[in-house]
Order: C-alpha cells, then structure tokens, then sequence
C-alpha cells in the first residue's frame, strides 16, 4: 500500500509546480507591467518638479494669478492665467461637442442601424483616430474654417452682448471656439468607440425587460442601454478630454497668440494659447534654464490638471459603483 | 383586470423558418395556464407572441390571430408598445435594471407612462411589491440596487415590476428554471396567488410544477426533428396528466421521451 501510493503524491506537487512557475511569471509580469505605468507617471511628475521649482523660485510674477509671460531675461517674470484659460475652453467646447455627438453615433451603430450599415459605419469613425493631428489643424485652416465664419460671427453679432460670446476682433478660425470644434473631431472617433463598445455590452435581458414593459425603442435605451453604458461614456469623456488638453499641433496651428498686455476677455472667439500649444510654439527658445523651467511649470499644471479631472472622473464611477454590477 | 386569449390557427416565423404552425387555443381570464413540452418545440416562442415580444428578434413574425378579448393584438392599427403595456412579461433569468434602486426597478414601468414620484407612486411600489410577496423583505432597503437581492428575491422583484403597471396578463417563461427550490416554492406561492387578479400564462420545463401551478394545461411538440412545433393538446391540468387523449402526451408526462 505505502509503496504504491509514495509516487502519488510527488507527481502532484510536480503539476502543482509546473502551474506555480507558470503563475509566479505571469503575475510577475503582470505586477512589473503596473509598476511600470505608475512609475512612468511618478518619474514624469518628479522631472517636471524638479525642472520647474528653480524657475518657479526665480519667478517675479504670481505663477498662478499673473497674466504676464516674459520668462527670459534677469527680471523672469511668468503666470498661468491666460494658458490655462485657453486650454479649459477649448476643451470644454471640444467635450460639449463631441460627447453628445460621440454617444448619438454610438447609439446609432448599436441600437438602430441595420447591420450591414453597422460595421462600415464603425470602421470610418475608427479611421478619424488614424488621421495625424497635423493634418486636422491644416484641414481646419484651409478649408472647415470658411464655413465656421459665418456661423461664428452671426453668434456673435446675435449674442454678442453676453460675454462669453463677444466678438474680439478675430478671424473666425483662429478663436478658442473653432479650435475647440477641431478638438471635438480628434476626440470624437475615441468617444465614440469607447462608447459603442460598453453600448454593445448592454444585456438582452435588460432590454427585453424594458420592451416588455412596454417600452418604446428610445424609452428602453433610456431606461436600459444608457444607465448601464454610463460609466464607460464618463471614462470615454476622460480619454477625449485628455487628448483634448493635450493636444499640440493642430491648436498652435489655428489659434492666434494674443498680443503682450492685451485686456483680459471672456470670449470664446478670442485667440490665445494652450499649455501644449505654448510649449510647442517657443520650443526652439529654451536657452537658459529659467526659461526652461518657466515651460515645464506650465507643463506640470497641465499634468496636474488631467490627474485631477481623471480622479474626479474615478470618483463618480466608484460612487455609482453598487449599481452597475 | 384580466383579459382571455383566443389564440387561432397561428404560426410563428422567424424569417424564412417556421417555428411554429397552426396553434389554436384560448386562455381563460383569472386562471393559470401552463405550456409544456420538450426543448425547442416553440412553447416560450408562442408565449411571445402573446405580447408580441418575438418581433424583437429580427424577422419575427406570425401568420394567424390572437385576441385580447375583443383586441386583436395583430391588427395593423396597434401598436405593439401598446400590446406589452397589457401584456406583462417575467423572464427566465432575472432581469432587474442593474442601474437602479429597488424602488425604482417597481416603478420603471409607472415612469414609462409619465408617472414620474410621489405618494402615487410610493403606494404602487408598495402595493406591487406586497403583490410580490416581497415587502416584507425589502422594505427598509427600497433605494439599494435591486441587482443585490438573492435570485429567488431578484425575480419576485421582476414579477413586482410586471404587475405595478396592472397588466391584463401576465406571461411568465420558465420563471423558476434559475431558482433554487425554495425560490421555486415563493413563485408558486405568488401564481395562485396573482391568479385572483391576472391571467396567467406560464412556460415551464418542470412538469410537477405545471401540475402544482396551472388549471389547464398545453402540450406542445415537435412533429419530427426540423419540423415546426405545434401544439398536441391543451386541456384541464388533472386531465392532461392523469388521462391524456394524446399518446405523445402522455409519453412525455410519463418520462417515455423529451
């Protein structure tokens, strides 16, 4: 019996290793993979602190009130106001635009449209994320920016009495608002995907549920499709929204810089520049390094600034969390 | 409340394939009815011809009448959003709105006919929910999500939703079929229960329970493999099980086939 059933148990531990080696690696590797990426992030946030406190000592003007940026020189003196102004409107309006826009297309790919129109309809949209910005920015300048004039200045001369909306004397493709309409198109393909995939996902079960209550087609995606969807909608926005602060070329391209000292203005068909668009537009200037690291300071508030709107975004889903499983 | 169903000579298609041919019979106001039969012989595909909820297959369609009293649920004037507001439908699976509290998963059929809250519908809720045999169980949770409740909980919730809206009828596909047997037990509580007030017609693969649970019976199967299902025979529950005019019936009740 003893010597019939000894074998036994080794061969076992042997499979029980070979599945523990296979284990140990794969969550060896999985484990590196996340530190990695939180690494990343840790050392970028570290370079850019370290880049921007001796700018930040050496600067003569509020870094977080001031309008003024003259980074060079002996007196450096640099604020924020401006760029980041720039940089949250143009984002807003590319979110106001594309979100909406992004979760009707998805809604049409999963829920209306037949399939053979489906799939085709889904591949075009995927393919406006292959077009490099640069070309977006060309494509706006030359050719969309005609047809956004007209409109841009009859809600100007309509509205122009509020001020978010008063007219600052700039061409109609060179404001924060055409800018921003350029940004919605470069984030919409990445709304849209996200969007149509958690669409997708939603249950039978629950729109049968809802049809069966008596539910008419829009009625039952209210009911059933967009509460289920809504949390990969939220992190779709943050994905576009980041791209959206992010983005370099195709805003340098289109938005005119304001002159030094011109008066503030709350108009979204005002010009001026973005964190990313500022950078890319003087990078050929970082001589010194003051001016360097008056750079990278703008650079770190706008790292900051996607690491909170990202957590706030976290946030509402955990808070919603209990009902999406 | 309850409304009788005269189903006549009908049949089933799903585009070019015809699952189902020829079924007439007709379901009593206030009394259970239970459809039986092997799978895929087009039981749970006539019950959803009852509310029209096999049109949301694609190329779901029928050929024949049903009859809502004097309705005809097929005539071209009606709408079929119209047709599940007085046909109400529990699943086999529960399926409660993950995304909304217990209350709200009550009231989801109330807030489709504009009743949006209130003390109306706070009674509803609660009316439909006693009706359910729930109450007692969720009453001081209301505005939890109503996907935490247990299985056998989850799918009275889902018959509460049915029944808030005062549906003539209400269809039942194998409701208990993911229930452990004490859930089993509530549900069929609950149908003799709700036959007071509704009628009911119920799917089941489960043939003590049809025998439990319904006062007539339908026998449906398959005539041979590939063929449309048609119905064999209805009749009384104690009849249909103890004196079956059909052989294949009484082969299938007896554990013979299927």
């Amino acid at each position: 019996m003893t010597t019939s059933t000894a074998p036994r148990p080794v061969r076992t531990t042997d499979q029980v290793r070979t599945g523990r080696v296979g284990d140990r690696i794969f969550g060896g590797a999985a484990t590196g993979a996340g530190l990695l990426v939180v690494a990343l992030v840790a050392l970028v946030g570290i370079f850019l602190v370290i880049q921007a406190v001796p700018a930040l000592l050496s600067n003569e003007a509020n870094f977080l009130t001031s309008r003024v940026w003259n980074p060079g020189g002996s007196h450096p003196e640099f604020g924020i106001v401006d760029l980041l102004w720039a940089t949250v409107v143009t984002s807003i309006i590319a979110l106001a635009v594309a979100v909406p826009l992004g979760v009707a297309v998805a809604l049409f790919i999963t829920q209306y449209s037949p399939t053979w129109l489906a799939r085709p309809a889904a591949a075009i949209i995927d393919l406006l994320a292959a077009v490099p910005s640069i070309v977006y920015g060309f494509w706006g300048l030359t050719i969309a920016g005609q047809y956004v004039d007209p409109v841009a200045s009859w809600i100007g001369d309509t509205f122009g009495w509020i001020p978010f909306l008063a007219d600052a004397g700039i061409s109609g493709k060179s404001t924060l608002f055409f800018a921003g309409l350029i940004l919605a198109v470069m984030v919409l393909p990445i709304i849209t995907a996200i969007s149509r995939e958690v669409f997708a996902q939603v249950p039978a079960a629950h729109k049968e549920g809802a049809l069966a209550l008596g539910a008419t087609h829009w009625e039952m995606i209210r009911t059933a499709v967009l509460p289920f969807g809504k949390p990969g909608v939220i992190s779709a926005s943050m994905l576009g929204l980041g791209r959206a602060l992010g983005e370099t070329l195709a805003v340098m391209i289109l938005l005119s810089g304001l002159n030094d000292g011109s008066p503030w203005n709350w108009s979204i068909f005002n010009g001026g520049a973005t964190f990313a668009s500022k950078i890319a537009l003087n990078a050929a200037e970082f001589d010194t390094p003051t001016k360097t690291g008056a750079y990278i300071s703008a650079g770190l508030v706008l790292f900051i600034l996607t690491f909170l709107v990202n957590a706030a975004a976290r946030i509402v889903i955990e808070r919603r969390k209990a009902f999406t499983e | 409340m309850a409304k009788r169903i005269d189903v006549n000579d009908l049949s089933v298609f799903y585009g070019a394939f015809k699952a189902v041919e020829g079924v007439t019979l007709t379901v009593e106001p206030r009394s259970v009815t239970a459809f039986i039969g092997p799978s895929g012989c087009g039981k749970s595909t006539v019950l959803r011809t009852l509310n029209r909820m096999h049109e949301v297959i694609p190329g779901g369609r029928v050929e024949g009448k049903v009859m809502l009293d004097d309705d005809d649920l097929y005539a071209p004037t009606i709408d079929p959003v119209a047709v599940r507001r007085m046909v109400g439908m529990v699943f086999q699976r529960p399926n409660p709105f993950p995304t909304m509290t217990i209350r709200e998963n009550v009231a989801a059929g109330l807030r489709l006919n504009g009743l949006k809250r209130g003390k109306a519908v706070d009674e509803i809720v609660e009316r439909a929910l006693r009706s359910a045999n729930l109450w007692n169980e969720v009453k001081d949770r209301l505005d939890k999500p109503g996907a935490g409740l247990s299985g056998g909980q989850q799918q009275r919730l889902c018959i509460a939703r049915a029944i808030a809206v005062e549906p003539q009828v209400l269809l039942m596909d194998e409701p208990c079929s993911a229930l452990d047997p004490i859930s089993t037990l509530a549900i069929e509580d609950l149908i003799q229960e709700l036959k007071s007030d509704y009628t009911v017609v119920i799917v089941t693969h489960n043939m003590q329970q049809a025998a439990r649970v319904s006062d007539r019976t339908a026998f449906f199967n398959l005539k041979a493999q590939g063929q449309p299902g048609r119905l064999v025979e209805v009749d009384d529950t104690t009849t249909i099980f103890n004196r079956p005019s059909e052989q294949a019936t009484e082969d299938y009740i007896s554990g013979r086939f299927g």
